[in-house]
Parts: C-alpha cells; sequence; structure tokens
C-alpha cells in the first residue's frame, strides 16, 4: 500500500487514490484530421514498462484533482509527483 | 501410555494453576502457561495427526509457528472452532477441547495410512497426471480427493466474535521481541522515537530467556539473567508501546504492515464474550526494525519424519521453559553444536541424553567438551541411515559418513530411543523481509539468505540478519541502531560479552543412507509429503525453475509455508542441476506470514455494515408502506409496493396501469445531480454531449446522452439551464460518481483552460416525480400560484416555486412518456414533500410506483436505459439514436469513434424491439436470438435486454439487441430456450404512444 504525496493535500494512503494509466497522452486537438490509425493509436494504445512508468492518479477520496507520478513499477518506488500542465522532471 | 514428564518448574508456567482439557475426546491436564503442545508433551502425546498424502502418523515437531504437524481443530463442533491451528501456539485454558484433523476414523486408526504403502504410485506430481484424465472422470476423482485430504472444518453457524482494526502511526516499529528486538525498542524509544514492539508469543525475550549456556555471558550473567532485568525496565519507559501475542502477517511497501493482535483466544469460553477476539493493526512506520530471529532446519534423512523426531530447540525450549521433557531416551543429530546446549539442558535436570550424532568430524568447542565430560556418547562423522517406529520413535541406526558426505559406510549401529532432536543449522526468517520488496542475497559460506538491498527505511537486527553469537548480536546491533535511528549513543556502547567461540558447521543438503534414494523416505516438506526423491523427479522430468518445482511437488505450499523445509529444497536442487544457491533465488514468501481469520479481515465489516448504502429521504415512508427494496448502486431503492399480498407481477401491473390512467409518483432522489457553474458551461457541455447545447434557453430542459472517447454510450439524463452560466445534469443512479469523475477528468486535465466548476449535489435535493394524465391536478392543489398552463410551462422546462415556505424546482420531464413533473427540494423536506403529494393526489388514486414498474413504463415507450439495454460495446447509432448526435459541432467526446470503420459497420447488434408470437409468453431477460432453428452451431444474433408485459398494451414486449436488427423489422426470429422455442417478431422498439401525444394530454 503506497504512501502517496498528493501535491495538494500531503502524503495519503492509497486507498484514497485512483490510478488513471498512462501520463502526458493529450487528447488530439482535431480529431476529424485524423486517420482511423492515428485516432486508434490515441484511443487505445498505451505502454505498459516494466521500470520508470509516468502515470497519472487521482485524489478520488481527497481533493478529487488530478496529477502525475513518476513510479518504478518493478519496485513500486515513487520517484516524482507534479501537478497536471508541470513539466515532467527529467530522468 | 500416560506417564508425566513434567520435569523441573519453569517460572513461566504456573503449577498452582492446573487447567483440564481435551485431545481427540480424552481429557488431559496441564498447567497455566502451557501451550497445547507443551501440555501434550508433558503428558507424553507425541502423535497429534497424519501428514496429508501419505496419512503417516506424525507430531510435534517444533515449539512455535512454523510448526507443520501439529495442526488441530479447536473447539470442534462449537460456533467457535476453528481449523488447522498449530498446536504449538495454542495457550490452554480450562474447557479447551481440539482434535487431531487429517485422518479418519482416528488419528490412531487412519485409513488413509494405506496411502503411506501405495507410495510408490503416488510420485510428484501425481495429482496433475492422474487425474488429467479423462475429463468426464474429474467428479469420481474430486469425492476420493476431499473425503481422504482433511484440511479440518469450518465451523457451520456465524461467527460469535467481534473483530477490530485499528490504524498505528508509528516512527519505529519493532517486530520480534528477542534480545535483539527489546534492546532496539528500548533504544529508539529513550531517543523520543514514537515506537511499538509486537511479538507472536505471549512472553518476551524471545529464546534467549531460557538460554543458559555457562559460557556465553553479558556483563558477567548469563543471557537470560541480563535480559530478564532489562525486560523489567521496559515497563518504565515512556514513547513505547508493547503488543504480544500479536503475529505480523504482511509487510507492504512504504512500510505499511499489518499485524493480528490476538485478545481472547487463551481466554475460556465464560470470558471471551463480549471481548474483541482478535484485532487486526494496520501499522504504517516511519522506520521498520525486523528482529524476526532464525528458524532452526531439520535434517534431511530417511524415515525423519516420525513422532518423537523434533527440532533440537524446541526440545531445549520445552525442557527450560514448559519444564518438560519430550522423551525418556533421547538422542541428538546435529552439524553443529546448537544440539550440544540442548542435550546439556536435558542432562542438567536429569534427563537421559543416550547420544549424540554428529556428521562433523569434530568439534573444540567448550560445550562439547562439556557434553564429552558429562560422558554422553559422541559419534562423530556419523550419520542416520534410518528410524523405526510406527506411531513413535523407537530407534535409529547409524552409519559412518564418507569424508565427500554423498555415502554411508561400515557397519549400522542401531540406538533405542523415543525421541530425535534434530540440528541442521539456523535459517534468518526473512519471510517478512522480502515480502517489503526488499531483495536477499546467499551468503556461500554461512549456506543463508540475508538481507542485502533494503527498498525502504527498515533495518534487519539480530539472527534475521544473519548474526547468531551474542557477541556478534549485540555488536552489529548497536551500530544498525546508530545508523538507523540516526544517534550517537546507545545502552549496548558499555556492554560486555563473553562467548564461547568454537562453533563450526558441516552443511549437507540431503543425508546418504545405506539404501538407495527410491527406497527411502527423506521428507522435506512435512505438511505436503514431499521427499527428496519428489524433488529430484522433478528435475529429471525437466522443470528447472525453483517456482515450477515448488508447485509441481508442493514443496512449500502447506499452510506453513515450507517455513522448515524450502533451504533444503533448494539446496537439493542446487546439488542435482549442479548450480550455485544464489542463482536459483528463492520462491516468493507470501502474505500472510501465519494464517489469518476472515474475522480478522473483514473486523467490523459485517452484517448490515459489510457494505455501505445510501437510502433517500423518503425511504421510511417507503418502509412504512411495505416497499420490497431493490440494490441499485449502492442505494436501497423502492423497486414495487405489494399490497394485500399482491406478487410481484400482480403489484407492477397494477402500480403501471394507474400510473397511466391517472397518476402515479416515483422517489427519483437517487438520480445523480451535477450542478455546473462558470462562464464556460455552455461550451462543456457541448463537448461532453453528442447533442448542441448552446441555445438551450435559461428555464429550458434538454435530454443527453454521453459517450466514452471509444464512441460507446456511457451516461446520459436530463439537464436543465438554471442561469446563463448555470446547469443542473442529472445522470442514471449507478453512474453518478463516475460521470463526475469523468468530467472532472477532462477539465483538469485535457481543458483546463475551461471556466467551470462541478459540485455533486445528489444528496442535497430529494426528488418526488409524479406522472400520468392528473399529474398537473395534483400539483396545481399542492401550489395553486404556479402557472402551469403548456403556454407557460411547456414539456422540457423548468420552473422555481414555493410549497408553503420551501423552496422547490419543478422540472417538467417525462421517463414514462405521460404528462410529468420532477419536484426537487432540499433533501430534508423530502419526506414531508412526498406526504403532500401523496394527501394531495389522494381523489386522484394517486399511485406510488417503484423502480420496476418505472422500467416497464419506459420499456413502453423504448426509451433505454443505460447499463441494461447497453453494455459498453452501444453506439447512439447502434440504439437508433442518430438524432441526437449533433452535425455541427466540430468535436465531442467520443465523435471520432463514431466514424471509425468498426463503429460505420452494417451488421453491428442494435437496439430494435421485440414482439412474442404468443402475446402472453415473456421473454428472458439475456436469452439469446437465433434466425434458424435445427442447425449447429448456430449463430447467436444478439440478446433480449429488456421484458416485461405491458398491461395497457395487454402483451408482452422486449427490447433486444440483435446484429443487423434495424433492417429486419418484422422478420421473425427465434428465442431458444431449453424446453421450447419462443418465435418473436422484429418490432420498432416504440410500442406505446408513438406520436408523444399524451406529454400534453
Ligand atoms: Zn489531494
Amino acid at each position: 500500500m503506497f504512501l502517496i504525496n498528493c501535491p495538494y493535500c500531503g502524503e495519503r494512503d492509497q486507498q484514497e487514490f485512483k490510478a488513471g494509466g498512462e501520463a502526458h497522452i493529450e487528447r488530439p486537438k482535431q480529431p476529424t484530421e485524423l486517420s482511423d490509425d492515428e485516432w486508434a493509436e490515441y484511443l487505445f494504445m498505451r505502454k505498459n514498462i516494466k521500470g520508470v512508468q509516468f502515470e497519472r492518479w487521482n485524489h478520488a477520496h481527497g481533493c478529487r484533482k488530478w496529477f502525475n507520478m513518476v513510479r518504478d513499477t518493478s519496485n513500486d518506488e515513487i520517484k516524482a509527483i507534479y501537478k497536471m500542465g508541470e513539466k515532467p522532471p527529467a530522468q | 501410555m500416560t506417564k508425566n514428564l513434567r520435569v523441573k518448574s519453569s517460572e513461566y508456567i504456573d503449577e498452582t494453576n492446573r487447567i483440564s482439557f481435551k485431545f481427540n475426546g480424552k481429557t488431559y491436564h496441564g498447567f497455566k502457561g502451557d501451550t497445547l503442545a507443551s501440555a501434550l508433551l508433558a503428558n507424553n502425546v507425541h502423535l497429534v495427526g497424519r501428514s496429508f498424502k501419505y496419512h503417516r502418523p506424525r507430531g510435534i515437531m517444533t515449539s512455535g509457528s512454523e510448526e507443520p504437524n501439529a495442526i488441530v481443530q479447536i473447539n470442534p463442533g462449537t460456533n467457535r472452532t476453528e481449523p488447522n491451528v498449530r498446536a504449538t501456539e495454542v495457550e490452554i485454558y480450562e474447557g479447551l477441547e481440539a482434535s487431531s484433523q487429517n485422518c479418519w476414523p482416528s488419528v490412531e486408526f487412519d485409513i488413509g495410512g494405506i496411502n503411506n504403502f501405495l507410495s510408490p504410485f503416488f510420485p510428484a506430481g501425481f495429482y496433475y497426471k492422474t487425474f488429467m484424465w479423462p475429463a468426464s472422470f474429474w467428479e469420481k476423482y474430486e469425492f476420493f480427493i476431499r473425503h481422504s485430504a482433511g484440511l479440518g472444518k469450518s465451523p457451520t453457524s456465524s461467527d460469535p466474535d467481534i473483530y477490530d482494526h485499528r490504524n498505528i502511526h508509528c516512527d519505529v516499529l519493532v517486530v520480534g521481541a528477542g534480545i535483539s528486538g527489546i534492546l532496539a525498542a528500548k533504544n529508539a524509544a529513550k531517543n523520543n522515537f514514537k515506537t511499538l514492539l509486537v511479538d507472536e508469543k505471549n512472553e518476551l525475550g524471545g529464546s534467549t530467556v531460557y538460554e543458559n549456556n555457562e559460557f556465553n555471558k553479558i556483563n558477567n550473567k548469563t543471557p537470560s539473567e541480563w535480559l530478564k532485568k532489562e525486560i523489567e525496565e521496559l515497563k518504565n519507559i515512556k514513547n513505547l508501546e508493547i503488543k504480544t501475542r500479536t503475529s505480523v502477517a504482511a509487510y507492504h511497501q512504504y512500510n505499511y504492515l499489518l499485524a493480528r493482535e490476538n485478545l481472547t483466544d487463551h481466554l475460556e469460553a465464560k470470558d471471551k464474550t463480549n471481548k474483541i477476539r482478535q484485532r487486526l493493526l494496520k501499522i504504517r512506520a516511519k522506520k521498520v526494525i525486523l528482529a524476526t530471529g532464525a528458524l532452526e532446519r531439520p535434517l534431511i534423512f530417511n524415515n525423519n519424519d516420525r513422532p518423537g523426531i523434533m527440532l533440537s530447540s524446541a526440545i531445549k525450549k520445552y525442557s527450560e521453559f514448559y519444564g518438560v521433557a519430550c522423551g525418556c531416551k533421547n538422542v541428538f543429530f546435529t552439524n553443529n553444536d546448537s544440539a550440544y546446549e540442548s542435550a546439556l539442558s536435558l542432562y542438567n535436570k536429569g534427563i537421559n541424553v543416550e547420544a549424540i550424532v554428529d556428521i562433523r568430524e569434530q568439534s573444540e568447542s567448550k560445550i562439547v567438551k562439556k557434553v564429552k565430560e558429562a560422558g554422553i556418547k559422541i559419534y562423530w562423522s556419523y550419520s542416520i541411515v534410518d528410524t523405526t517406529g510406527y506411531k513413535r520413535l523407537n530407534s535409529i541406526s547409524i552409519m559412518k559418513l564418507s569424508n565427500d558426505g554423498t555415502s554411508v559406510t561400515g557397519s549400522k549401529i542401531s540406538i533405542l530411543c523415543d525421541c530425535l532432536g534434530v540440528a541442521g543449522g539456523w535459517t534468518p526468517a526473512v519471510h517478512l523481509y522480502t515480502q517489503s520488496g526488499s531483495k536477499l542475497k546467499f551468503d556461500e559460506e554461512k549456506q543463508i539468505f540475508l538481507p542485502n538491498q533494503n527498498t525502504s527505511e527498515q533495518v534487519s537486527v539480530g539472527s534475521c540478519g544473519g548474526d547468531f553469537k551474542i557477541d556478534e548480536i549485540l555488536k552489529n546491533l548497536n551500530q544498525k541502531l546508530k545508523d538507523t535511528l540516526n544517534i550517537n549513543e546507545t545502552d549496548l556502547d558499555s556492554i560486555k560479552v563473553e562467548i564461547d567461540q568454537e562453533n563450526s558447521k558441516r552443511n549437507i543438503w540431503l543425508l546418504p543412507s545405506d539404501k538407495p534414494l527410491g527406497k527411502t523416505k527423506p521428507f522435506v516438506d512435512y505438511q505436503n509429503d514431499a521427499t527428496a526423491k519428489d524433488i529430484k523427479l522433478a528435475l529429471r522430468e525437466g522443470f528447472r525453475s525453483i517456482e515450477h518445482v515448488k508447485r509441481y511437488t508442493t514443496t512449500g505450499m502447506g499452510t506453513d509455508q515450507g517455513k522448515l523445509g524450502n533451504m533444503h529444497a533448494l539446496g537439493i536442487i542446487a546439488d542435482t542441476a549442479g548450480v550455485k544457491m544464489g542463482e536459483l533465488g528463492t520462491t516468493t514468501f507470501r502474505p500472510p506470514y501465519t494464517p489469518l481469520t476472515f474475522g480478522t479481515i473483514v473486523g467490523r465489516n459485517v452484517g448490515k455494515f459489510f457494505d455501505i448504502f445510501r437510502r433517500t429521504p423518503m425511504n421510511d415512508w417507503h418502509v412504512e408502506n411495505k416497499a420490497e427494496f431493490e440494490n441499485v448502486g449502492q442505494w436501497k431503492r423502492a423497486w414495487y409496493y405489494p399490497i394485500n399480498g399482491e406478487t410481484m407481477h400482480q403489484a407492477v401491473q397494477r402500480e403501471s396501469k394507474a400510473a397511466r390512467e391517472s397518476a402515479g409518483i416515483l422517489d427519483a432522489s437517487t438520480l445523480g445531480k451535477i450542478d455546473i457553474q462558470g462562464s464556460d458551461a455552455s461550451e462543456f457541455l457541448n463537448r461532453v454531449y453528442t447533442n448542441a447545447w448552446s441555445k438551450l434557453a435559461i428555464g429550458k430542459c434538454r435530454y443527453g446522452l454521453m459517450l466514452n472517447e471509444d464512441g460507446m454510450v456511457y451516461d446520459d439524463g436530463v439537464t436543465t439551464r438554471l442561469g446563463e452560466n448555470h446547469y443542473l445534469m442529472t445522470t442514471t443512479t449507478g453512474g453518478a460518481a463516475n460521470v463526475l469523475g469523468k468530467l472532472e477528468d477532462y477539465l483538469q486535465t485535457e481543458w483546463p483552460e475551461l471556466d467551470v466548476y462541478l459540485t455533486s449535489v445528489t444528496d442535497h435535493y430529494a426528488t418526488a416525480s409524479i406522472c400520468g394524465p392528473n399529474s398537473k391536478k395534483i400539483i396545481k392543489k399542492i401550489i395553486p400560484d404556479l402557472d402551469l398552463s403548456d403556454e407557460s410551462f411547456p414539456h422540457m422546462s423548468f420552473k422555481e416555486a414555493k410549497i408553503g415556505n420551501i423552496q422547490c424546482r419543478i422540472m417538467r420531464i417525462s421517463f414514462t412518456g405521460e404528462q410529468s413533473y420532477e419536484i426537487n427540494v432540499q433533501a430534508s423536506y423530502g419526506k414531508d414533500l412526498w406526504e403532500k403529494c401523496m394527501e394531495a393526489g389522494k381523489e386522484f388514486n394517486i399511485t406510488p410506483y417503484g423502480t420496476e414498474t418505472m422500467h416497464l413504463l419506459r420499456a413502453e415507450k423504448g426509451f433505454i436505459i443505460v447499463g441494461q439495454d447497453t453494455d459498453g460495446t452501444m453506439t447512439p447509432i447502434d440504439l437508433q439514436m442518430d438524432w441526437i448526435i449533433s452535425k455541427k459541432k466540430y468535436d465531442f467526446i467520443g465523435k471520432r469513434s463514431l466514424y471509425r470503420s468498426d463503429t460505420m459497420k452494417e451488421d453491428r447488434k442494435q437496439l430494435v424491439g421485440l414482439l412474442t408470437e404468443d402475446p402472453n409468453v415473456i421473454l428472458e431477460e439475456g436469452a439469446q436470438i437465433v434466425s434458424e432453428l435445427n442447425k449447429s452451431p448456430v449463430e447467436m444474433l444478439g440478446h433480449v435486454t429488456s421484458s416485461y408485459f405491458s398491461p395497457n398494451l395487454n402483451k408482452s414486449i422486449a427490447l433486444a439487441v440483435v446484429r443487423g436488427g434495424k433492417d429486419m423489422i418484422g422478420k421473425q426470429l427465434f428465442v431458444p430456450m431449453e424446453n421450447k422455442n419462443i418465435n418473436v417478431t422484429v418490432a420498432n422498439p416504440v410500442f406505446y404512444d408513438e406520436k408523444n401525444q399524451r406529454l400534453n394530454a
């Protein structure tokens, strides 16, 4: 059970949070311009890395804010947490 | 047979407090402080169970939670009965009853024992190989397996005990209260760390409190004397909480640990009532100090599992701590000096030690010399090649071990004995350490796995960290405490330790016999009856990974998780495959360390607290009026209101007719409500719904359909424009939380530039929905001054009004197809509003209806229910709702996906109506639909999603999704059921009032 440092509330137990999948996948601004393949790329394709992964998390049972997390999936070490819109830390 | 083996008084046994208990129906006596195991041993009872596969007689092997054999059923036949309990952990109390499991009809005569003689036919993987084929025989196999395999019996009535959960936050958690744990906790607390010390036993001090080796001294005292003084001092230390009978079950990441605190298991039945039995502690610690100790290893030799064969350290504990001799003629079998301490312990109490069989060539330590002086015969370089005695050991045979340790030579010597202590060295208890995700490394010299890379702030001290000698333990503990706690000095700085330095060891994982391996039974996993030859067979059959060998042979898969034998299994694999132990790695140790009761896991979440539920403000009225309820998400919703013993069908038919003929009233408070405000609110709705919102006038309502980005229908509901920048969105009852979450996600992450604020107001309002031709008259009675004319208050519009002093919002919207008004008031006035409506509607026979009638009425109109008629694979086009997709909007969630080649296919499943040939036949929801009979296999075209008997149409109606159904109107299809085929015709899904004339009737 992780201890997650919500950028708005501080350290809270993992059960207050919801994982939201891979981070930094931007919704295309002009979907109608995209081919089926390009749209499918956005819609369906997600990485599942063993190692350092960028993820979205939501403090669902707290402030309800979304934020980003850098997590090593091989040992669950949380390497960084930063707000939506902020630049990801250099790896 | 009954003999008293109580030898010398022990301060941990209260001989003034005599306790009687029953084992397998026979009454025995023990004393306060005894475990079931120690009390049985004092009565000379070793045989306590049968092994799992061969049903071999098995005895008590250990004195702790690692026990593989002495697994008993506590208080059989009562509602407090518990299976799979280790006799070594049960503290006896007056009235305790226990019985052996895994044997029938009795432990003394077990029919399954025949498996032992058939054992050549039960090799590793036997179950996999034999019961695989033919598949149709599985039922017979299962019957056989279930009858011969006894894993105890679950209680058949509900648990009378109370269980609890507690969160604990501490600076330092110390697991294990042996010498290392006690000193660690003491120094942490003294340095102002809020400290919690836990131990699974009822007494503090671990094995050191009965450590009386005269050659070991701490500050010139024996370790036991010295430690008892330290324990005494703990009482005066602030910041320190101590919990005994508390076993850490799991160590998760980020120093989150679960422990089970046992509060009443050691009490008599009369003292258990109305007390919390067990408490699950959820511990979040800043730092964790593991002082979990080490487990003694057995030795693997032929027939090493007979009752009377025990760990040498257990024999010592029974003698020193419980004052019990485990046998009258004792022999020890060892590869290190530990057994000599046990032998001396017995000797000093006047218990006969016949001999020590040592696989080493010699040892020059002081304690060995002392044993020699005592006249105890030592066989150097000898190994046990066989043992005899079916229900109790009665002799061993030994032979000289070859120099390389792989064979035995010379003549066989037989030694009569009734108890054999085996000492194979020590294995650090690293189970919790690895559970935390931390990594081990193998120490080739010591032949043990040791903590290596920690994943959280933790440290392993004492023997679980690889230090076995008292001087080593204290020296390393001191440094580890300074590093971990970041302190400069400790109590340990000034300590003086003397020890008996010599302690050589000769490690042989599998000891040879004069017989070939195939003719021997060297058990590695006692509980699951896995022998060394099973492991070798698995390797011969091509298994290489330790995890695969484990599963194939079931080694380490019992309730004890192979705490004793896992290392030997690894060693035998490494030796046989010619690889290094370190390269093999270990199997994964999974939580819980020792089994947990279900009660502890669920805590207080039982009965009505099992799952949370929500009730509407009108709930009491529904209960008073005998409504039946159904669960919708977390909500308890009125389902139907039977009167005069009506069946559900009768009640729903009556309610449905009344709603269309005069007036019906529905509690719609559970619908999700989201208050949307901000200057970009209209734009936001444009992006999340498929239809256009910019032009919706203030005071008007509109139905919206929300898609997922994949184009599939996600939710629906009516949204009302309350003001220029203010909307009230309603969602489905079950979807409310998810819709809010999804909208927040888009607002925060994709469109942060939008000025929009979302607030969940579901619980803030109570909603009564009145429908039917007389609904207008009822509203008029409640709010006489409200203009209800169709011009002023048309369908799909909204007005604010007052009922007396109570502010309300009224929406003229309809989910039944009837003229209909939804009145929303502040939740606390909900029941009052409902009663006013009932009162005003009395003269029109206003009829309360539940969710079932609501579903029926909307089905008559062909309105979908998201989640019933859709399943996450339906687009609006599949639902024949093309009209709700705005052609003008550039984008909305899911729009692009509606133009994917897959979603544009003509033969997707589409929503249609179905009418049965016989109007009285009601289809089953979920029934499959086909176009041809008498064909096999036949393509399933789709399934029935909603089905009712319509009292207003006097025939059955159904909604269904059918492949290419849109173009099948009028076509005949079939619904094959178990006993008959039902003929159906595809129809338009709107069955009633197709022109919507009743909305203004
Ligand atoms: Zn937060």
